[in-house]
């Protein structure tokens, strides 16, 4: 037992957080490329992240969604499905919920509002449903669908927003959609900071999620078909059922994020919304090792990361886009923990499809 | 542990399933690298780091899962890997035939050079893989479990290119755990227990029984204890049953066939004639192309595979690691894989881990399951044990008709044992059982009526005295 509890110490923690300094590691060799000091330029995003007036409060307005997208991508994980669909999933939620939003009127907030993220979330589990649909009658990859379907999605939400007569609202300078009725924006958590109660439903969600995966029937279904897809169908598990409602549920947490930031920060809608959140998701995911309380931790990361490059780009004039690097670099790491316990020297516990196969090779031949 | 082989010898490695066989094969073929010890040849250490070196050295492996590829000629899958000494671009076809013709005369293994892999007969691709290790100059050959997919009848064949090959002085390493087969075909036998060598003997000067109580470590049965069956009511028919493969061709053509309760029906049949399929289609993991499946008089046919197994069929699949475990999952788990949903395991959506852990603890015990506890992941038990965990959920539903294919494949001599009386004890409190096995003598030991497969076809039943070996091995040859 104790060997095992190391070993799950060392795959959930020490090994994405030694990902994580390996990723600023690579990412400071490359602000030495460019010329730059990477101790004042970590020292500003650093600021920029967490010290300076409000920071930390942006930080975790920047962590919000990618706490609920994060969610969405591990929940695919789960069952073996990657969705890279989240981002054109925040705009199809965010669009359901906007209409919701701003069409209601005269309703308390604590029906507005529910009702605002409950029509965001079917959205995106339409949304993503259509490819779990498409994957479970045809065997058309979600990776191709959902990547096809946020192309429709982004030029969907660019139109609506855009066509008088539609979402656009009337006398605008940038097209957007009309504001949220003020009942149904999400209330402010600290004053004077941007900071809303989105937080708290993410800090809701993942409890939630996590229980839906390791306590329900539903979760076990997901589990069974993502770690061996003939042992679940051969048990009498519907896998083409747990397809399509594994990718719904991953696109309603997206389609909820869409619709937290549109209640919470923009209080409208605009086409660029989603601003790449959906992308980085996956890194989330990744990063997090598809489990729900591990999302919380690397979604606090990203968010730091979003919120602090601008003033780190502002402060020592190294680019914003260092931040993708350090991105890169750590799922890198996260993708190939081989290097990783290479550089800690931690004893071999290979990768899980490795061990797999070795011990069929084992089994089937002796 | 220490082995050796010499020229001009058949050494068979017997052992149970984990007892390091293969492992200490793959050290000596180089693909897994030995923590301490050394390897010589002829005298002289060698580093044998990959296959590559193996090669080199003149050791050649044909594996229990043959590492043809299909859509190729017999001379393609020879010459892979020395492609180049064919080519200049292109390769010459005609030269790499003559080659193969030649080297195929020089044994005795008769096989045509421009017939497509995919078209022969398992024992013919294994004729295949022996050319293709001798064509790499393989002066010791090792066979991984090579009878495993073959009739009776081919076995034979392989024993005589065996013989042919070690009177030619080469050595031959021939790795099992049928314990007949290394009485007819061994010049040495080297016992392995739990990856120690346990003792070697020549065939002579050995038993049958003792080489079991070496394999195993105690005395083993080696018959199961049984009475006559006291068959009642059919409660699985199959009725013109039409069913395809993956590549759509008929791989079930027409088959009738009726389980009654209290009966142990085996479906004897060389690997590969539609048993795999017939099996799919009565739990309902395969489409029918025709013809139904009744269970207890209701037609089947068209309810899913939840249903059927939740209306009271079993099923233990042939292919433990694909389709019979989560091996990610903890043994708990996998012990209710098939009615996780239902109470006392769950309420509404939420699962009762309380309910499954106490439940898998009683199965534990009962089936004598060697696991640390129910939370153990079950991909660290033993293949044994594995498939205990499978026998063991399959046959704690109270299930009324129980197919087992291959119930016992890659498991120890031990749990045999154990999974047959389990099965045998169950047929008595009026289990109807289907059995599909590979394994002649499961087979004969076990059912009380035999059916042949042949070609997706049931060539024949059997009955009482008309079950022998001789005329069963005649059918599945399709012979008879």
């Amino acid at each position: 037992m104790s060997r095992r509890w190391r070993q799950l110490l060392i795959s959930a923690v020490v090994v994405p957080l030694a990902s994580v300094v390996a990723g600023f590691l690579v990412g400071a060799l490359a602000i030495l490329v460019t010329g730059s000091d990477p101790i004042q330029a970590y020292s500003a995003l650093f600021a920029g992240a967490f010290t300076n007036h409000n920071a930390a409060a942006e930080t975790l307005v920047s962590s919000i969604p990618y706490v609920f997208l994060g969610l969405g991508v591990a929940l695919g994980f789960r069952a073996g499905l990657f969705n890279i669909g989240a981002e054109g999933q925040f705009y199809v939620g965010a669009l359901a919920g906007v209409f919701v939003a701003f069409s209601v009127h005269r309703l308390p907030g604590i029906v507005e509002v529910p009702l605002a993220l409950l029509v965001g979330m079917a959205g995106g589990f339409f949304w993503a449903g259509i490819a779990g649909v498409l994957k479970a009658t045809t065997g058309a990859h979600e990776v191709i669908t959902t990547i096809m379907l946020n192309y429709i999605s982004f030029l969907l939400a660019s139109f609506l927003v855009n066509t008088k007569g539609l979402l656009l609202a009337p006398n605008v300078s940038t097209p957007r959609t009309p504001d949220v009725d003020p009942a149904a924006v999400l209330v402010t958590l600290i004053p004077g900071s941007r900071l809303h109660a989105g937080l708290l439903l993410a800090l809701i969600a993942v409890p939630i999620v996590w229980f839906l995966i390791e306590r329900t029937t539903i979760g076990f279904r997901i589990r069974a078909v993502g770690f061996n897809i003939d042992a679940a169908r051969t048990a009498g598990i519907s896998v083409r059922r747990t397809i399509v409602i594994t990718m719904g549920l991953s696109g309603a947490l997206a389609g909820l994020a869409g619709i937290v930031q549109v209640l919470g920060v923009n209080k409208h809608m605009t086409d660029t919304v989603a601003a790449g959140y959906g992308f980085d998701a996956i890194a989330v995911a990744l990063l997090a090792r598809s489990n729900p309380w591990g999302v919380l931790p690397a979604a606090l990361l990203f968010g730091a990361l979003r919120n602090g490059a601008s003033f780190m780009q502002l402060e020592t004039q190294v680019s914003s886009d260092l931040i993708s690097i350090i991105q890169a670099s750590v799922i890198v790491f996260v993708a190939a923990p081989v290097i990783v316990r290479w550089l800690l020297r931690l004893r071999e516990a290979p990768v899980q499809t490795l061990q797999i196969t070795q011990r069929e090779e084992v089994e089937t031949t002796s | 542990m220490d082995l050796d082989v010499s020229w001009g010898e058949v050494h068979a490695l017997l052992g149970e399933n984990g007892a390091g066989k293969s492992t200490l094969m793959n050290v000596v073929y180089g693909l897994v690298r030995p923590d301490s010890g050394e390897i010589m040849v002829d005298g002289n250490r060698v580093e044998i780091g990959s296959p590559l070196d193996a090669i080199r050295l003149g050791i050649g492996m044909v594996h229990q899962h043959f590492m043809l590829i299909p859509p190729l000629t017999v001379a393609e899958n020879i010459i892979l890997g020395q492609e180049g000494e064919f080519a200049r671009g292109l390769i010459d076809v005609e030269r790499a035939g003559a080659a193969v013709r030649k080297l195929s005369s020089d044994y005795g293994l008769a096989v045509d050079p421009r017939a497509k892999v995919e078209g022969l007969s398992v024992g013919v691709q294994q004729r295949v893989e022996i050319l293709k290790a001798l064509y790499k100059g393989a002066r010791i050959l090792i066979l991984d479990e090579p009878t495993a997919v073959l009739t009776p009848q081919e076995v034979e064949g392989l024993f005589r290119i065996v013989r042919s090959l070690t009177d030619e002085g080469k050595a031959v390493i021939f790795i099992t755990h049928k314990l007949a087969e290394v009485m007819a075909v061994a010049d040495r036998i080297t016992v392995m227990r739990q990856g120690k060598v346990v003792d070697t003997r020549k065939p002579a000067e050995a038993s049958l029984a003792e080489l079991a109580r070496m394999m195993v470590g105690r005395p083993v049965l080696l018959r199961v204890e049984r009475k006559p069956a006291r068959p009642g009511a059919a409660l699985l028919r199959v009725e013109g049953l039409v069913v395809h493969d993956d590549r759509r061709q008929v791989a079930v053509d027409g088959v009738d066939l009726a389980v009654r309760a209290g009966e142990i029906v085996g479906v004897a049949g060389v690997e590969g004639n539609g048993q795999d399929e017939l099996v799919e289609a009565i739990v309902g993991l395969r489409r029918l192309q025709a013809g139904r499946v009744v269970f207890d008089d209701r037609d089947v046919s068209r309810k899913s595979t939840r249903e059927r197994l939740h209306a009271g069929i079993s099923y233990i699949p042939a292919d433990r690691h694909r389709l019979g475990i989560v091996l990610e999952l903890p043994v708990s788990d996998n012990l209710v894989l098939d009615h996780y949903g239902q109470p006392p395991f769950a309420r509404w959506v939420v699962r009762q881990l309380k309910a499954v852990r106490t439940y898998a603890q009683r199965l534990i015990k009962a089936f004598d399951i060697r696991a640390a506890g129910p939370d153990q992941l079950v991909s660290a038990l033993s293949g044994g044990n594995q498939q205990k965990v499978v026998v063991a959920r399959e046959l704690s539903t109270k299930p009324r008709v129980l197919i087992a294919a291959q119930p016992t494949r890659g498991v120890d001599v031990g749990s045999i044992e154990f999974i047959h009386q389990q099965i045998v004890s169950q047929r008595d409190a009026g289990l109807a059982v289907l059995l599909v096995s590979s394994e002649l003598d499961e087979v004969l030991s076990l059912a009380d009526r035999v059916a042949v497969m042949y070609r997706g076809r049931i060539v024949s039943v059997l009955e009482g005295e008309q079950i022998e070996r001789e005329r069963i091995g005649l059918l599945m040859a399709g012979v008879a």
